[in-house]
C-alpha cells in the first residue's frame, strides 16, 4: 500500500530492459531464447497470482499453456499448408480429411478467440466443480497434476489429429509474415515480452486491489472469509481463471518463437518446471514468479546444453536450498539481509500474550 | 428495544450417532448480554456452529421471521449473523485496515473489487474508536496482541454490521483490564444488537451477564438471571462435579 510507484517503476524498468534494450544487446539466438523465458514468465505470472496470492498449488497448467500453443500451432500449421492438408497427416492416413476440430482454427480471429475464452472455460467449469466442493491442499495439486498427464497421453496417442510426441512444427507462417524473417522474429518476440509487462500490471492491480486484499485473506484463512458473508469459492475461481489465461497466452506465444510444440512441454514435468521456477523467484512477490521463471529458463538453455547431466543435479539442489533456507523465494532475500542488520530487538512480538498467559496462569 | 430476536428452538447437533446438542432452546433480543455457560463439552460452540451453519443441525434458530438452519454459511452472514472464533482469526498478513475494509467490504459491487482502497469508510472508523483499535490502523494483525486481536474480530462483526453477535470464549487469555474493556465493549454494543457470549470465565459472566442459560451435556440445564442460575442446586451440582470453576473464578 505504501509503495505502489516503487513497484510500478520497477514494472517500467523492467519493460525499458525488455523491449528498448534487449534487442539491440542479445544476439537473434538469444533473443529468441529471451522470448521462450518471457513466454514461461506469463505463465509463472498467473501461477504466482494462483498459488502465491491464493493458496492454490496449481500444478497442472500445462493444461492450459497446451490449450493457447496448440491453438495457436493448429492456426499455424493450417497456415503453412494452405489448401492442402498438413504434411504429418497425410503421413499417416493419405485419405482421410482434415479432423473436424481442425477446420474452424483456419480463421485467424476464431484462433485468437479460442486462446482467451478456451482456457476461461476450462478453467471456469473445473474451478467452480472444484471449490465449491471445498477441494483443496494436495488434492488440488494432485487434480490438477492429473490432468496434465491425462492431457499429455491424450495427445501423444492422437498421433494424426495432433501430431503425437513429434508434435506440430515447421511453421512458415504468423498471421501473413514469415516468421524466418528476422524483423518477423523481432516482433513475434516483441509482442511476448509485450504481452508479459501486460500481465505484470494486470497481476500489480490485481494486488492493490481490494480484490488482492480478500484473496489474500482467503488464502490465510478461509473459513473467516466464509464468516464475512464472502464466497470463497468465488474469490479462488476468479484468480485460477486468470492464472489459466495467463497460461494460455504465454503458450500461444511460444509456438511461433520456439517453431514446435509437444506433449512434453505441458505434461507434469513441463509444469513442474513452471512451478519451480515461480517457487524459485518468490510466489508471492510481484517480480518474483517471472524473474525465477526466466532464470530457470536461462539455466536450462545454458547449462542445460553445454552440461545437460549436472544441470538437473544443479536445479534440483537450487530447489532445496531455496525452498529450505528461503521459503519465500529469492525475492525475500532482500528483506531478510534488511532484518539480519537491525540485530536489536531479537523478538518484538511475544511479549504481550506472554503477559496474557502469566496473568491466566495467576488467575 | 425494537429490533429483532434471535429464537432457537430444540436445536439437535448430532455427530455420527453422538448427540452433541440434544434440544438446546434459548432466545436472545437486543439490549441484553446473553451468556451460554457451561462445562467442557456441553454443547456451548457447537450450538453457535449450528446456528451460523458450520455443522448441521435440526430443529430451528430463526432471526426475526427468517429461519437460520439449512442455508449456507456465507448466506447466514448476510443475514447478519456475525461470530467470532475461540482462537482469534485475523488475517494476520493484512493490516487492522486492511481487516476491517474486507469485512465492510460485502455489500460493495464486483467491479469496486478491482479498485484499490481510497480512505476509510466511516463505520470503520466508527468500530476502530469503539475498539479502541484507532492507532494500530497500519500495524499487521499478526503482531497485534492477544486481546487486540479479539477486538479486532469484534470491530469486524461490529463494520460487517452484524445483527447478531456470537462470540465464542471472547476473553480466554486476556488480562483483567482487559477483560474489563472487553465487558464494557459488550455491554455498549449489545444496546443495539443481540450479544451472545460463550464462556468459561465465571468472574466474567458475574459481572457482565443480563441472561444467562448453562447447558450441560447438550441440554439446558438452567436458565435465568446470573442469581438465579447460581442458585440452582443443579447447576451448582454440576460445576463442583466437573472442575472447580465456579467457586474459584
Amino acid at each position: 500500500m505504501t509503495k505502489p510507484w516503487i513497484s510500478l517503476s520497477g514494472i517500467g524498468a523492467f519493460a525499458v530492459l525488455l523491449l528498448g534494450v534487449a534487442p539491440f544487446v542479445l544476439t537473434d539466438h538469444w533473443l529468441n531464447n529471451l522470448g521462450k523465458y518471457c513466454c514461461w514468465a506469463i505463465a509463472a505470472v498467473g501461477i504466482g497470482l494462483a498459488w502465491g496470492r491464493g493458496g492454490m498449488l496449481v500444478m497442472g497448467q500445462g493444461v492450459f499453456f497446451a490449450l493457447g500453443a496448440y491453438s495457436m500451432a493448429m492456426h499455424l500449421t493450417l497456415e503453412t499448408a494452405g489448401d492442402r492438408i498438413p504434411g504429418f497427416m497425410v503421413l499417416y492416413d493419405p485419405l482421410a480429411p482434415l479432423p473436424a476440430f481442425w477446420e474452424p482454427f483456419r480463421s485467424a480471429g476464431f484462433t485468437l478467440l479460442a486462446i482467451v475464452v478456451l482456457p476461461v472455460v476450462l478453467a471456469g467449469v473445473l474451478g467452480y466443480a472444484l471449490f465449491k466442493r471445498r477441494v483443496k491442499g494436495a488434492y488440488f495439486a494432485i487434480l490438477t497434476q492429473a490432468l496434465a498427464v491425462a492431457l499429455a497421453i491424450l495427445i501423444s496417442s492422437t498421433i494424426r489429429e495432433t501430431g503425437g510426441d513429434t508434435g506440430l512444427s515447421d511453421f512458415k507462417y504468423f498471421f501473413g509474415y514469415v516468421l524466418n524473417d528476422p524483423a518477423n522474429k523481432l516482433m513475434v518476440y516483441l509482442i511476448a515480452a509485450g504481452l508479459l509487462v501486460v500481465c505484470l500490471l494486470a497481476v500489480w492491480q490485481l494486488y492493490r486491489s481490494r480484490f488482492g486484499e480478500l484473496l489474500v485473506a482467503t488464502r490465510d484463512a478461509e473459513e473467516r472469509v466464509r464468516f464475512l458473508g464472502y464466497d470463497p469459492a468465488n474469490v479462488k475461481l476468479v484468480a485460477f481463471v486468470v492464472s489459466a489465461l495467463m497460461a494460455s497466452i504465454g503458450g500461444a506465444m511460444f509456438v511461433p518463437i520456439v517453431g514446435i510444440i509437444t506433449p512434453a512441454e505441458i505434461g507434469a514435468a513441463a509444469s513442474i518446471m513452471m512451478i519451480a521456477g515461480v517457487a524459485f523467484g518468490g510466489r508471492a512477490s510481484l517480480f518474483g514468479p517471472a524473474l525465477g521463471a526466466m532464470a530457470v529458463g536461462w539455466g536450462q538453455s545454458s547449462l542445460g546444453s553445454t552440461w545437460p547431466e549436472g544441470w538437473t543435479y544443479i536445479l534440483g539442489l537450487l530447489f532445496v536450498v531455496v525452498i529450505l533456507f528461503l521459503p519465500n523465494g529469492l525475492s525475500s532475500l532482500p528483506a531478510r539481509i534488511a532484518a539480519a542488520r537491525r540485530k536489536p530487538d531479537p523478538q518484538p512480538t511475544p511479549a504481550a500474550p506472554a503477559a496474557a498467559v502469566l496473568e491466566e496462569v495467576r488467575s | 428495544m425494537t429490533g429483532t430476536s434471535l429464537v432457537v428452538t430444540d436445536l439437535c447437533v448430532e455427530f455420527s450417532g453422538f448427540v452433541a446438542v440434544g434440544g438446546v432452546s434459548f432466545d436472545a433480543h437486543p439490549g441484553e448480554v446473553r451468556f451460554l455457560i457451561g462445562p467442557n463439552g456441553a454443547g456451548k460452540t457447537t450450538c453457535i456452529d449450528a446456528i451460523t451453519g458450520l455443522v448441521k443441525g435440526t430443529g430451528s434458530a430463526k432471526l426475526g421471521e427468517k429461519e437460520l438452519l439449512g442455508r449456507q454459511v456465507h448466506r447466514i452472514v448476510r443475514l447478519g449473523v456475525g461470530r467470532t472464533f475461540q482462537t482469534a482469526s485475523v488475517f494476520d498478513e493484512l493490516t487492522v485496515l486492511q481487516n476491517l475494509d474486507i469485512a465492510a467490504g460485502r455489500h460493495r459491487s464486483s467491479t469496486s473489487l478491482l479498485r484499490s482502497r481510497r480512505g476509510t469508510d466511516p463505520s470503520i472508523e466508527l468500530a476502530l474508536e469503539e475498539t479502541g483499535l484507532t492507532g494500530e490502523l497500519a500495524t499487521p494483525a499478526g503482531i497485534l496482541s492477544h486481546g487486540q486481536k479479539q477486538w479486532l474480530e469484534i470491530a469486524m462483526l461490529l463494520v460487517q454490521d452484524a445483527k447478531v453477535l456470537l462470540l465464542d470464549e471472547p476473553v480466554a487469555g486476556m488480562s483483567q483490564d482487559e477483560r474489563t474493556a472487553t465487558g464494557e465493549l459488550l455491554q455498549r454494543i449489545a444496546a443495539k444488537r443481540i450479544v451472545v457470549v460463550v464462556e468459561h470465565d465465571m468472574d466474567f459472566m458475574r459481572r457482565y451477564a443480563t441472561r444467562v442459560t448453562v447447558l450441560h451435556q447438550g441440554r439446558v440445564l438452567s436458565q435465568g438471571t446470573v442469581a438465579e442460575v447460581q442458585a440452582d442446586p443443579r447447576v451448582q451440582e454440576v460445576y463442583l462435579g466437573t472442575a472447580d470453576a465456579m467457586t474459584e473464578g
